[in-house]
C-alpha cells in the first residue's frame, strides 16, 4: 500500500485505519479533513480539487519518509480527494501508529501541515451565489 | 526547442487548457512563463508560481532541454 496517494472516490478511512493496525503500536492518532460550509465569510456548497498527481504522490511519499525519520513511529498513511466533493465528505485523511502517544499526534501534525504546504493539490470552492473559485493562499 | 506545458488551477483555466505543445527560443521556465503569460493573460506574476521540470520541481531559472515537460503550478491549496 502507497504511504500517500490521491483518491477519485469517498475515502474510507475504517479501512485505512485497519492499515495501520499492528500489535507494536500503542497510540493512534487520526486526522479527517472535512469540506465544510464555509470559508471567509462566505457560504460553500461543495469543493474541486485538483492534483498534479504524479508530482503529488511523489511529493506526498516524501512527507510521510521525513515523518518516519523525524518522530519514533511505525507508520504513516495519507490519503487526499481529487474531484468533486459534497459538503461533509472527507477530503483527507491522515492515520500515523507509534508505540507513544507524543510521537503520534506530533507526526500527524506534521504531515497535515506539510501537504497542505507543499504538495500540488488545489481546491476550488462553490459558493451559494453560484460563482467558482480557485484558492491561492499567499505564504 | 519543443516543449510540453502544464497549467494547474486558475493558469489552466486562463489558458483554457490543461497542457501544450509550443515551439520556443525559451531556454528557461522563467522566459517560457513570461511566454505563456502574455499568450493567455496570466494576471499571477511568476514569484507566486513554483516551476516543476519532467515531475520534479525545479528552478524557474534551470537550463531546459529539448522535450523538456515544464509545469507551472500556483500557490498550493490542498487539506
Amino acid at each position: 500500500m502507497k504511504t500517500f496517494s490521491l483518491s477519485e472516490t469517498a475515502i474510507d478511512a475504517s479501512t485505512l485505519l485497519r492499515e495501520l493496525e499492528s500489535d507494536r503500536i500503542g497510540a493512534i492518532v487520526t486526522f479527517e479533513g472535512r469540506v465544510r460550509d464555509h470559508n471567509d465569510g462566505r457560504t460553500v456548497n461543495g469543493l474541486t480539487y485538483q492534483a498534479y498527481a504524479e508530482l503529488a504522490e511523489a511529493e506526498g511519499a516524501k512527507i510521510i519518509e521525513e515523518a518516519r525519520a523525524r518522530f519514533e513511529i511505525s507508520q504513516a498513511i495519507c490519503v487526499h480527494r481529487i474531484g468533486e466533493l459534497k459538503l461533509g465528505e472527507l477530503a483527507v485523511w491522515v492515520g500515523v501508529g507509534a508505540a507513544h502517544r507524543d510521537a503520534a499526534f506530533a507526526a500527524c501534525r506534521y504531515i497535515m501541515d506539510e501537504v497542505k504546504a507543499r504538495v500540488p493539490i488545489w481546491k476550488r470552492e462553490h459558493y451559494a451565489q453560484g460563482e467558482a473559485e480557485w484558492l491561492h493562499p499567499s505564504a | 526547442m519543443n516543449y510540453t506545458l502544464l497549467y494547474f488551477a486558475s493558469l489552466r483555466d486562463a489558458a483554457g487548457c490543461a497542457q501544450e505543445d509550443v515551439i520556443s527560443g525559451a531556454r528557461a521556465p522563467r522566459a517560457l512563463y513570461a511566454e505563456a503569460a502574455t499568450r493567455h493573460g496570466f494576471r499571477m506574476p511568476l514569484e507566486r508560481v513554483r516551476v516543476a521540470v519532467n515531475g520534479e520541481f525545479a528552478d524557474v531559472d534551470s537550463a531546459l532541454r529539448d522535450g523538456d515537460e515544464i509545469a507551472f503550478l500556483p500557490p498550493v491549496s490542498g487539506g
